[in-house]
């Protein structure tokens, strides 16, 4: 299975990303951000990192960038697209998810290993956890406190995939840290799955996310 | 003819912002006592253009487009001619 990962100047985690899904058994392959045909690929991942410097906000510039086009053909085609902490902020600022993820409440740079509950397991992503199932995965970033205007409608349709659970470092409404579009195909989560998928880092809680891509077709 | 564009970005009222909540802070550290600290983004540049109104237009799509985040933004354009 031909997995796409998308690099923009700025990325970081990609590396991650590819050697997990090599671990997982998919094909992965670096994606630079002014293609503009993505069809030979099965899913779309876009990895962390400080995307064009974050100027102007994270995630702003790449949202207008050629690709943009490409990824949403792939989901006007049903295939699953990922975005991890840089590429969670891109997908709110394309308006592939609901919300924005802005500046954390305490105005900091946040790394540390968080405990977080699954709450929806409709996505390709997350559908090999159990609903309400609690994980460790690490944050790192300094704009991932989640607001939105239509929080009624997110729970009314499951859109809400990822929640901090023991406390909210970030500040985020609802303790909230992945959403998904109505379909659950387009799951943007601040966590990094890829920093948490083998147990010699700590923890491989985060490598379903992965495996779930695999055979989703 | 060519004009100056001034677009000021705020956060809607209402929403937290973390880096005024700083800046109050960092006042306060020097026994500076104020309230109601907030930050503006401020982006200027030059534009051609047949008309003050055309150019608005067009300025205001940019912040639609680009410039701004309706989620979280209030913006304000101001246009003037450039004296030749």
């Amino acid at each position: 299975m031909k997995v796409g990962i998308i690099r923009f100047p700025g990325s970081n985690c990609d590396r991650d990303v590819f050697h997990v899904l090599e671990l997982v058994g998919a094909k992965p392959e670096y994606v630079w951000w002014n293609t503009r045909d993505l069809s030979d690929y099965e899913a779309i991942i876009i990895p962390g990192g400080f995307s064009y410097g974050d100027y102007l906000r994270a995630g702003a510039i790449a949202a207008i960038t050629p690709i943009i086009d490409g990824i949403k053909d792939c989901v006007s085609e049903g295939k699953p697209v990922l975005g991890i902490c840089n590429g969670a902020q891109i997908l709110a600022e394309v308006g592939l998810v609901p919300g924005v993820f802005t500046e954390n409440e305490n105005a900091k740079f946040i790394c540390e290993w968080t405990d977080l509950k699954v709450e929806s397991v409709k996505t390709p992503f997350t559908r090999l956890y159990k609903k309400n199932e609690i994980i460790k995965m690490p944050i790192a970033h300094a704009e991932g406190r989640y607001y939105t205007e239509n929080i009624q409608e997110l729970r009314d349709n499951d859109q809400i995939v990822l929640s901090f659970e023991s406390e909210n470092p970030n500040g985020s409404m609802e303790a909230i840290t992945g959403v998904c579009d109505e379909e659950g195909l387009v799951c943007a989560v601040m966590p990094h799955p890829e920093r948490a998928s083998e147990s010699i880092l700590g923890s491989d809680d985060g490598r379903k996310f992965f495996e779930g891509i695999m055979k989703f077709r | 003819m060519k004009y100056d564009a001034e677009v000021r970005i705020s956060l809607k009222k209402g929403m937290l912002n973390p880096e005024a909540a700083t800046i109050q802070r960092a006042l306060a550290l020097l026994e500076y006592q104020v309230v109601n600290t907030s930050t503006v983004d401020l982006i200027r540049f030059q534009i051609q253009g047949d008309s003050e109104s055309a150019v608005k237009e067009e300025v205001d799509e940019m912040c639609q487009r680009l410039l701004c985040n309706p989620v979280i933004h209030d913006y304000t354009i101001k246009i003037s001619a450039q004296e030749e």
